[in-house]
């Protein structure tokens, strides 16, 4: 691994995350093309207004770039399959450039409350015994309703704005418990603080009984080195939880005993909630059960009457996915779908239904059940277990965690909708 | 408080109990001895993760008066004159002598009002600002430009001085701001989506 080999592959892995750029951009395009862009109902000041964003900008690129933010959406609109291709693997990066690292010169410290602190290279990494394991991941702020009908009023933006921060690839690491084996746990050690060498140092807690459960230190992804932006060299991988869990460009690990309670999970990962009298829920772990039809889906157009596949995707941060029921009438009658192998833990599984539509308007649903017996709630019964009356339901609000359900209205000539406000 | 006390140590003792399991288990797999052993003085040199209680916090020391100048040159420009107005992120609610106790709307959360410890601003400005140039600022620097936001806030007085001694002292508006009050690992037994 000189220098030059490394310089070269850095400049592949950039090349090919423009290319993933473009080919989002792509699908916004399409999206565009579908007759909806020359709509002056998409200029709406309002539209913006309601979450600060520019949602032209969003569509002419496919991303979003601010002095502290680049996001990526993974185009689900376009996705089959489980594997997210990497190049189209979502991003919600905090901080305005991606570091420029020397693999060579990395390491991974473990120091804190343990026996022997001891620091890896990248190299100490791939020599320990390697998994590869299929699991999601996805943005805490992924299908926040503020974004439903953003853009235009009427049919919202493509599925790939509103759900696409979730993806799922296949991760190539050593596990994070071989490692702590390594330095030994000193007794009353309970949790870890993760640091990224990002220019944010991007950190967070976790608990040392997940780290030893299942926690992956992954240096690859769908067969390759970590790319740049999915942070190269290393990063961890958590699986089921919220993704800022997976710290990216993972430089230290410090065992201690207590949640440290990081700037971004006290502050910028928490919501005020009205059911729990205005305080903030502290730590969300795993994802509870969640789906989305992603074919058909908002902008796109069913072309004829009779036979439609509808398909999309299911995941759960509590395991494996058991059914994924279909309404086709907004959620008053329910049809079990089939699902596609393979069907792992926390990870994406495809769900295919076969549908005549006849020409009439229909209110399209998912519902997904997993192992646990845990049921998708409809956007009534998660606004009621958060607090949110009736009168705001009608609203988007800005929220976390969120795993509702996804209703796209089919018009009678064929167009699509979100139907999550209407 | 009794009542409080008890049911968060049996809430400690659970996770214990839950956590003490794997570890056993871990104790007995064998060691690879992968990896290049590092030394305490090595550690110091990079380990700044600021635990709520102010481990690990540094000597040096600031005050407000000396922040708003710091302020003033580094952070007005995104954050606005006294941290208010800003085009990112407002990290003042309240004025001086009057702290904002909430309740908090989603979009308050950027104030360092909203904080439950006040070593998560001093952690989170050494490490992570400014943006050009995150960790250019002098441990004395982050002490005055912490001490400068928590006046602002209303939360000290404009001459306290903030050191590793006083800053973790420092009574935040919203430190029970949080449910649960100290998260406990397995979560409660509720739907995950709760």
């Amino acid at each position: 691994m000189d220098s030059n080999g490394s310089g070269r592959r850095q400049f592949l892995k950039q090349a090919a995350a423009l290319a993933g750029v473009a080919a989002g951009a792509g699908a916004g395009a399409e999206w565009a093309a579908r007759g909806q862009s020359a709509n002056p109902e998409v200029q709406k000041p309002e539209a913006e207004a309601r979450d600060g964003h520019d949602h032209r900008e969003l569509l002419r690129r496919g991303a979003r770039f601010s002095v502290d933010h680049i996001t990526y959406y993974t185009p689900l609109q376009d996705y089959v399959g489980i594997i997210t291709p990497t190049s189209l693997h979502f991003v919600q990066y905090h901080a305005s450039h991606f570091p420029d690292i020397d693999a060579q010169q990395h390491r991974l410290t473990i120091h804190g409350m343990v026996d022997r602190p001891l620091s890896f290279s990248i190299e100490d990494l791939k020599s320990l015994p390697s998994v590869s394991r299929i699991h999601f991941l996805e943005c805490h702020a992924n299908s926040s309703p503020m974004i439903h009908g953003a853009g235009n009023e009427n049919m919202g933006l493509p599925v790939q704005y509103v759900h696409g921060m979730t993806s799922c690839s296949e991760w190539t690491g050593v596990p994070l418990s071989v490692l702590l084996n390594e330095v030994g746990l000193q007794p009353g050690a309970s949790w870890l603080v993760s640091e990224g060498a990002d220019p944010g140092k991007f950190s967070h807690t976790l608990p040392l009984g997940k780290a030893l459960e299942d926690v992956l230190v992954a240096y690859g992804q769908n067969g390759e080195p970590l790319r740049v932006e999915q942070g190269y060299p290393i990063r961890l991988i958590v699986p089921g939880w919220e993704a800022p869990f997976s710290v990216k460009y993972l430089s230290h690990i410090k065992v201690v005993d207590e949640p440290y309670h990081t700037w971004n999970e006290s502050m910028n990962h928490s919501i005020p909630r009205k059911d729990i009298g205005g305080k903030a829920r502290w730590y969300h772990f795993q994802f509870g059960p969640k789906s989305i039809i992603t074919r058909p889906s908002a902008g796109l157009r069913l072309a004829r009457r009779g036979y439609v596949q509808i398909t999309g995707i299911a995941w759960s941060g509590g395991g494996v996915v058991k059914k994924v029921d279909i309404s086709t009438d907004g959620g008053q009658t329910w049809k079990e779908a089939k699902l596609q192998a393979p069907v792992l833990p926390r990870a994406h599984t495809r769900f295919t239904f076969d549908w005549a539509w006849d020409g009439e308007e229909a209110v399209l649903m998912s519902r997904c059940t997993d192992e646990r017996g845990e049921v998708q709630p409809s956007r009534a019964e998660l606004y009621k277990n958060w607090g949110i009356s009736e009168a705001e339901m009608k609203k988007p609000a800005r929220s976390i965690h969120n795993n509702m359900m996804q209703p796209w209205r089919v018009a009678r000539d064929g167009s699509i909708y979100d139907a999550m406000f209407t | 408080m009794g009542a409080y006390t008890m049911r968060c140590s049996l809430k400690l003792l659970a996770s214990v109990l839950i956590l003490a399991a794997p570890a056993a288990a871990l104790a007995q797999s064998p060691r690879f001895n992968v990896g290049t052993p590092l030394s305490q003085e090595e550690i110091k040199k990079f380990d700044f993760m600021i635990g709520p209680q102010g481990q690990a916090l540094p000597s040096g020391s600031g005050t407000a008066k000396e922040g708003a100048v710091i302020f003033a040159k580094r952070c007005a420009v995104c954050h606005g004159q006294n941290g208010q107005n800003g085009v990112l992120r407002r990290l003042v609610l309240g004025s001086p002598g009057n702290p904002y106790r909430g309740p908090f709307k989603p979009e308050e959360r950027d104030s360092v009002a909203y904080y439950p410890y006040a070593t998560i601003a001093w952690d989170y400005i050494n490490r992570a600002m400014p943006v050009p140039k995150p960790g250019s600022l002098t441990h004395d620097e982050v002490y005055a430009v912490v001490a400068f936001l928590l006046y602002r806030n209303g939360i000290i007085g404009e001459t306290d001085v903030m050191d590793a001694n006083s800053l973790p002292k420092v009574e935040m508006p919203n430190r029970n701001g949080f449910v649960p009050a100290v998260p406990v690992y397995p979560p409660e037994p509720k739907p995950s989506w709760w």
